[in-house]
């Protein structure tokens, strides 16, 4: 099991922050988005558009094609707009 | 809170929903060493008028854990880039009205170039690195604010130094 956060409006789009998820065959990042969104419509409205989607595996920025394998947080979120 | 030289070094990064005092801030990385001959300061601001008009206030979320490690690392690469004597981040989350203090960086220095360098390095990265996001409450509701390119291209420019 994996735990998976969201943040800013995938956050809001998913309809929670944070959820266990189990990775089933997914390897990468960009795979487990495809796993999750057949799951339910509300992954689809969230990864919509998989260009506007970053990814933190294990709070370490990385692209979607990053292995997933023993990591244990994948975050999902959108451009960071700080400072 | 304010910061004295027998509380020890301040931290390099906090994460904090509270104010900060600049004066203090800059006090504290200061007192413990002479030989510092330059700090440059950044403060942000929160705009009341954006691309959607006036706005009435700003919720800034983040990712706890994440954040801090993100902008220690950003510290860290500016340490290993310039001679510097100190660093200073300290970034608010939660509500924040207009005119509030949202960011705060600190570069000590022995001398000028190095700390005004790294001060705008340090506030390239953070904008295009640093897990926050901004949602503000305006004339169309609220609204996640949209990332800008120019805050990629100015963060890229540091990969290739001239």
């Amino acid at each position: 099991m994996i735990q998976v956060l969201y943040f800013s409006w995938l956050r809001e789009r998913v309809g929670t922050g944070a959820e266990e998820i189990d990775p089933g065959t997914a390897a990468t990042a960009g795979e487990l988005i495809q796993n999750l969104v057949v799951r339910d419509e509300r992954y689809a409205a969230a990864f919509e558009d998989v260009s506007a989607v970053r990814v933190a595996v294990d709070q370490k920025m990385v692209d979607l094609d990053a292995p997933i394998a023993g990591a244990r947080e994948v975050a999902f979120f959108p451009p960071v707009t700080g400072g | 809170m304010t910061t004295s030289p027998k509380d020890g070094p301040p931290p390099v990064v906090s994460v904090q929903s509270r104010d900060f005092d600049i004066g203090s801030e800059i006090e504290g990385l200061t007192a413990s060493d002479r030989n510092i001959g330059a700090v440059v300061s950044f403060t942000g601001l929160v705009r009341e008028m954006t691309g959607q008009g006036a706005i009435s206030a700003m919720e800034l979320e983040h990712y706890p854990g994440m954040t801090e490690r993100a902008l220690t690392e950003i510290a860290e690469k500016a340490n290993a880039r310039w001679p510097l004597q100190g660093i200073r981040i300290i970034h608010r989350f939660g509500r924040l009205d207009p005119g509030d203090r949202i960011v705060l960086v600190l570069t000590a220095s022995p001398h000028r170039k190095a700390a005004f360098e790294a001060a705008e390095f340090l506030m390239d990265y953070l904008k295009t690195r640093a897990p926050f996001w901004k949602k503000e409450d305006g004339p169309e509701g609220a609204k996640w604010v949209d990332a800008r390119d120019d805050d990629d291209s100015a963060a890229a420019r540091w990969h290739n130094p001239s």
